[in-house]
């Protein structure tokens, strides 16, 4: 393939070598480069190097409750919806420590731990999860805030993001519901759109940022888009469009919420709630923690670790003695109007990103969506 | 080979990175309040002190233990000043510390009372317990400009007489012009001050509720019917202030814990106006 | 089961009310029922309605997020409830909520204070009897802050 130069604003196509190429000058950069990869039965994300440690031909199968791979039988790269977890524990880690302290004659001293950057590349993030990625700039930056979270400011510095469309919406994502796919928005450096898997397989590359298109410059191989290049890529994302697995009627949805805070549909999906967290642990936006201190034996040597907590346990609200949101209807009721309500007034946006993985991981198979929606018509006035 | 950093999202700028790494403060005094009730006086190791405003809180932590967060009650001016109730693990530990010894402090943190908004009218400050030690503070800042306001009036209602925080300064309070009421939930027959729930001094209380800021504190349901009271008497719902309590780890609106629905008590409080509480105080679980 | 004209001459709340007083004091009267877990009223609500339990039981309850749910009294069979009807400014400040199925008959506090005001005979009897109530507990409520069961050791006096 002839080489083009790209610049921001421009859109090329790149091939598979490309893509590896692409690769290659980001390890080359000295960043670990972090995609999607098939372990333990499921799409996580991981360091790679090569192509080949992507998902060629595999897809999945995601509904409330339910998540399987499948084989696709052709060799699309990214013929998923998204991975299990977000890209979130690279960026937010579940343990993080802050400080580590030592026991001296008159007291103690402190020491902060390291910020240095990780410096790291994303590959294929969607739509959803690059939107979460600017949700949590905005909640763990210091906008709204005394402080900023000086750990993810520095997982944040020179992140370098390479989004790719979704063509293949699993049944459980809504992110068109919530404006934020299946095409990427805002926040990317380069976006990718994966184009005729079985006749030409080859990649849109829209080239966002002038990071991006130093990147494409300084060795990967591509060549000018066409027209049929970018019709083919908007038909991917107009079929995606139509074919998401859920909606979530986002009209009102705070003011809704803050009045049905009464309402027994909460005692209801109490009734099958287990409080087990996961649906905090794979959302790409929750961002509750806890600290732990742990000191050695001799009580000497102590250190502070910053550890992801979630609204859902018992502990998370407790004050003298007891615990605030004693009941699991109650805490159910707090995850839900924070991400769909509260959210909008604390941030300014809404804290549902509409990838679904909630609905997915939920082991009573409970769908935010399907609960949004009882308690909109709880909320009607009942004819008579 | 370097790439040129301009993206899309710029990671956002924040102020320097050690809001959760604890300064080294000294103890240089420690004085018996009550039965379970200290006040701790603090001194930075190194570094100058605080500046806090009045109503604010810090991070405390005893090293190897834990951290909590409390209230200053201490002036803007001096030396770091808590007065602590032994009401847990960290708190035990906090209220046996001996001068001398090293604590960590994060912080200030949180919105402050802005007493100031009552001059050229009347004050009323209502405590409840434990609740006049983050009203000290602001209390201090008063009298230290007492030509500037009007009537002040401290209505301070307690469970026993043994458990009236900072006795010998109320009367000295007295002396320099603020009404101040003490009143007990029960008593000895030797106690000849007035018994009953604090709401019942404000129907009657030497202030005028079209020109008073009220500032109060104390447990949740005191601080509910003190707001009920005042409202009837016809203070506005903007002029009356309540300090809330919430879960809190981070102190500086992050790890999340402290969310009363869309509001961060360590950041958005804890000092909030009752016009924006009421109908939030009237939630279970909330 | 007995109409609301038929359980009022008999109920102690009522003794010594002539007939024509009963009959307004029924007109302003329905039969309601709760569920173990519904609220008659709610801490914050504006105070309707007041009630006597004809048969089940009734938390008075306070919350707060320091102290959870505490249950401050308890209401049963023939026993009334809800006073802020008659005292401004009409507002419930505690939880009412039905522990088991409870049946009562509720009185529409406006309709009442109405005819209070139309028939102050009426409304004196009813004050006397609402305030013989209000006595009973007060002094009962006086007697429980002692904390008498408490160990000497938890008590500050």
């Amino acid at each position: 393939m002839p080489t083009a130069s790209a610049r921001a604003g421009d859109e090329v196509v790149l091939d598979l070598s490309g893509l590896q190429a692409l690769i290659d000058v980001l390890l080359a950069d000295g960043r670990t480069v972090v995609g999607p990869s098939v372990r333990d039965g499921a799409i996580t994300y991981t360091a790679i190097e090569t192509i080949e440690a992507l998902p060629r031909g595999v897809g999945d199968e995601q509904d409330a409750g339910h998540y399987r791979l499948r084989e696709r039988g052709d060799g699309a790269l990214f013929g998923y919806a998204s991975g299990a977890q977000s890209f979130k524990p690279w960026l937010f880690p579940a343990r993080q420590l802050l400080w580590g302290g030592q026991r001296t004659a008159d007291g103690f001293t402190i020491e902060p731990a390291d910020t240095t950057p990780p410096r790291l590349a994303l590959l294929g993030v969607r739509g959803c999860d690059l939107r979460a990625i600017a949700v949590h700039d905005r909640v763990l930056g210091s906008a709204d805030r005394p402080a900023a979270d000086a750990h993810y400011l520095a997982a944040r510095t020179d992140l370098l993001v390479v989004a790719v469309a979704c063509a293949e919406p699993s049944g459980t994502c809504f992110c068109a519901s919530m404006g934020t796919g299946p095409h990427p928005g805002e926040g990317a450096d380069l976006v990718l759109t994966e184009l005729d898997v079985d006749t030409d397989h080859r990649f849109l590359v829209e080239v966002v940022s002038e990071r991006g298109a130093a990147v494409l410059s300084a060795g990967v191989p591509v060549r000018v888009a066409t027209d049929d290049d970018r019709s083919a890529a908007a038909a991917v994302v107009a079929d995606a469009t139509d074919r998401m697995g859920r909606q979530l009627d986002t009209d009102g949805l705070r003011d809704l919420l803050y009045e049905q805070a009464e309402s027994r549909q909460w005692d209801e999906v109490a009734s099958r709630c287990l409080s087990c967290t996961n649906c905090t642990l794979v959302c790409p936006t929750c961002f509750c923690t806890s600290v732990r201190d742990v000191a050695d034996l001799s009580g000497d040597k102590a250190e502070r670790w910053r550890v992801w907590d979630s609204c859902f346990t018992g502990g998370f609200s407790y004050i003298h003695g007891g615990s605030v949101r004693e009941t699991p209807s109650a805490r159910y009721r707090q995850w839900m109007t924070h991400k769909l309500g509260a959210w909008q007034d604390q941030f300014g946006s809404s804290g549902c990103v509409g990838c679904g993985r909630c609905i997915t991981w939920c082991p009573a198979a409970i769908d935010i969506t399907a609960e949004a929606a009882v308690l909109r018509s709880a909320a009607q006035p009942r004819e008579v | 080979m370097t790439v040129p950093t301009d993206t899309a999202v710029q990671p956002p700028a924040g102020p320097a990175p050690d809001a959760m790494v604890p300064r080294p403060f000294r103890v240089v005094g420690n004085r018996q309040d009550t039965r379970d009730t200290v006040t701790l006086t603090l001194e930075p190791v190194g570094g100058r002190r605080l500046g806090h405003q009045p109503g604010q809180f810090t991070m405390l932590a005893a090293f190897g233990v834990g951290e909590v967060p409390i209230s200053i009650s201490g002036p803007v001016s001096g030396p770091l000043e808590h007065t602590v109730r032994d009401v847990g693990g960290v708190t035990h530990t906090l209220v046996q510390a001996r001068e001398g010894s090293m604590l960590g402090v994060r912080g200030p943190f949180g919105t402050g009372w802005r007493a100031g908004d009552g001059k050229g009218g009347d004050v009323v400050f209502v405590a409840g317990g434990i609740g006049l030690a983050p009203l000290r503070p602001a209390v201090l800042e008063v009298l230290a400009d007492r030509d500037a306001y009007g009537r002040v009036v401290l209505l301070y209602g307690t469970r026993t007489p043994d458990e009236v925080l900072y006795g010998r300064e109320l009367e000295q309070w007295q002396q320099r012009g603020v009404d101040v009421e003490v009143i007990v939930d029960y008593g000895p027959p030797s106690w000849h001050g007035r018994v009953g729930l604090v709401t019942k001094l404000v129907p009657r209380a030497g202030f005028d509720p079209k020109r008073t800021l009220a500032l109060v504190c104390g447990p949740e349901v005191m601080m509910r019917f003190v707001a009920l009271a005042l409202t009837d008497r016809g203070v506005a719902a903007d002029r009356i202030r309540l300090s809330m309590e919430r879960s809190m780890v981070c102190g500086i609106g992050l790890c999340g814990h402290c969310q009363l629905r869309e509001l961060f008590v360590c950041a958005d409080g804890p000092v909030f106006g009752y016009d924006r509480l009421a109908p939030l105080l009237d939630l279970r679980e909330v | 089961m007995r109409t609301i004209e038929q359980l009022l001459p008999n109920h102690p709340f009522f003794t010594g009310l002539e007939e024509p007083e009963l009959r307004l004091v029924a007109g302003c009267a329905t039969n309601v029922h709760f569920h173990p877990g519904e609220f008659l009223f709610k801490q914050g609500g504006s105070a309707e309605r007041f009630f006597i339990v004809r048969h089940g039981s009734v938390a008075i309850e306070v919350h707060s997020a320091e102290r959870g749910t505490v249950v401050i009294d308890t209401v049963a069979d023939g026993e009334v409830i809800g006073f802020s009807w008659l005292v401004p400014p009409y507002r419930y400040v505690f939880d009412g909520r039905a522990v088991v199925e409870t049946s009562a008959v509720a009185f529409d506090g406006t309709c009442l204070r109405g005819k209070c005001e139309d028939d102050p005979r009426l409304g004196y009897a009813l004050m006397q009897r609402v305030s013989s109530v209000m006595y009973e507990r007060m002094q009962a409520a006086r007697v429980r802050m002692l904390d008498m069961y408490g160990s000497p050791r938890d008590r500050a006096h």
